[in-house]
């Protein structure tokens, strides 16, 4: 098995199918009718980028793994996505910054990905891109709106960037597999994604009056399978059907 | 009530060479919100290659009351129709 | 030209009669439109409560196939809500009262929603009989008389083919899996079965809507007309799963054509209604909370919307 594909696919799948779990814990709970669809539509697009990955990943892992296996049969210390997207939806400013942060690297990302010279890779990115340019628009307008609309939602934005922006940086930190699956041609330049990223997040944040917390410290860990305490409460939902009735076909 | 989204009525071409239709319509705070929203709510089974939205208040309508003055008069227009006109039945394509 | 009012309810009747569609800005008597208030808001109010059971479902289905299946699911039950209050706001009143009616428990919404979903064999009994039963009655309103409802009906009919198969399909895969996951299945039928069956209504004799409603072709059956259609389209589906029916009386009536059932527990009907299901409470809290919860961000987008307009003017005047 081509181990460092495999940590790869993990680490791309991952940070979708956490943020698909969060953003579809909002299903029916949203602040209107069509934002609710719009939210659910973007779950959606990422559980199906999840299933490309982890089917990818199952071929590459060989054996009887299935997508169902990776998505379901993992302990927590082997996830391997970023702590930025298991971040609760404490509200919508939360859940509107969550989403944009992660969007804007996400297509950054999968720019690069569409260069990949691996053809599994390359073609789920070019599928995902165009979903993901959608998000990222969304995402990004709904920025806007929030941090200028009321002196209500201008505190909770600043709030919730205080508070998310120190997860940030882990997403465009090139680890070892990164590195490594950069050097094959098969990964992205982590590097150039991260000049590209805080020029697009700070010069939206000035733009639109929100100010990004002065310490610039950040937090780290969940691309190497350390996570907050959210995480296991995330999988105890998420793995419950597994868990409970081991070895059945659902 | 005070603070609702306005209401648009959303007009989708389900594919080129088509005219747009009339499917529904939805609230939403401004005519970009309301593309997206259209998007998502009207075209998740790929419905559609182009929207427009127009907000509801900006449609006038004719008042069906006045149906019989509108419409009725051409009733009796037959000459507008092409069975109007008797032709030989042998004759082609026209 | 003046019209006395019996006068044109005598013409409206005739329209109607004739099969004609009303549309939205036609001549209608009061009733009628407040009829249809009534009923495409329940209607709509069902959609949007709906979605909570199954949603409760959708950050533990079993595998990824099912998660995004349930996911689409729900999420079509937005879009129709969506649909249904757009049809109500044609007859003159807004979304947001709608939605104050239901959140201070002033408005109806099917009953079924107040049961609780309480395990994976429920999302398929939801999808097979809760949406087995709607279909009946949405088919049935796709040719009612007022056009925008009719129109909803058709996109609604259109999107839910899929749910019920959804539904069914998990039922096929428990009832052929292990011991345990054929007495989900079954525990599940056993429990949504009666409450499937009060969906259609109270019966006929004590049903207070239903002969203005045939008159005005809001319905086209009536209630039992409808819950017997649904019992002899459902029992031979319960039967290829090889689950049993949890009603001692049910069997095939040769003479009449159609099973006979055993009596429903319209205490039961009556209490749920009345507000006393296990998730009365529940529902209407969540949806409150929703609604609350996002009250800053609807106003936030509209105060946004505003300021971008008034900039849009000034830069135009400038």
């Amino acid at each position: 098995m081509q181990d460092n594909l495999y940590t790869y696919l993990l680490m791309l799948g991952d940070n979708s199918m956490i943020l698909g779990h969060r953003l579809s814990e909002l299903c029916g709970h949203g602040p209107s009718l069509e934002t609710d669809i719009a939210l659910t539509n973007m779950s959606l697009d990422l559980f199906g980028q999840v299933r490309s990955y982890f089917q990818y990943a199952a071929k590459v892992k060989g054996d009887d793994a299935t997508e169902d296996s990776i998505a379901f049969l993992r302990t927590e210390r082997k996830h391997l996505s970023s702590l930025l997207v298991e971040q609760p939806n404490t509200d919508f400013a939360h859940v509107i910054t969550r989403q944009y942060f992660f969007d804007q690297y996400h297509l950054l990302l999968l720019e690069q990905l569409c260069e990949s010279n691996d053809d599994q890779i390359n073609a789920i990115a070019k599928k995902s891109i165009k979903e993901v340019k959608y998000h990222h628009r969304f995402s990004k307008t709904w920025m806007r709106r929030l941090a200028q609309g009321t002196d209500v939602s201008h505190q909770k934005m600043q709030v919730a960037v205080t508070s998310l922006y120190p997860y940030t940086e882990e997403l465009s930190k090139a680890n070892g597999v990164e590195k490594a699956m950069l050097a094959e041609g098969i990964g992205a330049d982590l590097d150039a994604i991260k000049v590209q990223y805080y020029n697009e997040l700070d010069g939206l944040l000035s733009d639109i009056g929100l100010q990004k917390p002065e310490e610039g410290y950040f937090y780290k860990g969940g691309k190497e399978g350390i996570h907050t305490e959210h995480f296991g409460f995330i999988l105890s939902d998420f793995q419950y059907m597994q868990r409970t009735y081991p070895d059945m076909t659902w | 009530m005070k603070n609702e989204w306005p209401l648009y009525e959303v007009f989708i071409r389900s594919k080129n060479g088509l005219e747009h239709r009339h499917v529904g319509s939805l609230h939403a705070s401004d005519a970009e919100m309301a593309i997206e929203n259209a998007r998502d709510v009207y075209t998740r089974r790929q419905e559609g290659v182009s929207i427009w939205v127009v907000p509801s208040s900006e449609i006038t309508a004719s008042n069906p009351e006045n149906f019989g003055e509108l419409f009725e008069p051409a009733e009796d227009k037959v000459y507008r129709h092409p069975t109007f006109y008797d032709l030989p039945h042998e004759l082609k394509h026209i | 030209m003046e019209h006395s009012i019996e006068y044109l309810e005598k013409q409206f009747q005739d329209r109607i009669d004739r099969g004609e569609n009303i549309e939205a800005k036609d001549w209608m008597p009061e009733k009628y439109r407040k009829t249809h208030i009534r009923q495409i808001s329940q209607h709509a109010h069902s959609e949007i409560v709906g979605m909570l059971p199954e949603g409760n479902w959708i950050s533990r289905a079993p595998s990824l196939r099912r998660k995004v299946a349930l996911l689409a699911k729900v999420q079509d039950e937005a879009g129709h809500g969506l649909y249904l209050y757009s049809a109500a706001e044609t007859l003159g009143i807004s979304r947001d009262e709608l939605f104050h009616q239901l959140h201070t428990g002033k408005a109806k919404y099917s009953s079924i929603f107040n049961y609780p979903a309480v395990s994976w064999a429920d999302m398929g009994a939801i999808g097979w009989l809760v949406d087995g039963a709607a279909i009946i009655n949405q088919v049935m309103l796709t040719r009612t008389s007022y056009g925008p409802y009719a129109r909803a009906m058709v996109r609604i009919c259109k999107e839910e083919s899929f749910h019920q198969r959804q539904g069914y399909e998990i039922m096929i895969t428990l009832c052929n899996g292990t011991e345990e996951q054929k007495e989900m299945a079954q525990d599940a039928l056993n429990r949504w079965w009666w409450p499937s069956l009060m969906m259609f209504g109270p019966t006929d004799a004590e049903s207070t809507h239903t002969e203005q409603s045939m008159k005005w072709k809001i319905k086209r059956k009536t209630n039992d007309e409808l819950r017997q259609q649904f019992i002899d389209i459902t029992i031979p589906q319960a039967e290829f799963l090889g689950l049993t029916v949890p009603d001692p009386d049910l069997k095939w009536n040769e003479e009449r054509g159609h099973y006979d059932f055993g009596e429903i527990d319209w205490t039961e009907f009556w209490q749920v209604v009345k507000g006393y299901g296990p998730c009365n409470k529940e529902r209407l809290k969540a949806r409150n909370k929703a609604w609350d919860e996002g009250a800053w961000v609807r106003e936030a987008a509209l105060a946004y919307a505003e300021k971008q307009s008034a900039k849009k003017i000034i830069s135009k005047a400038v």
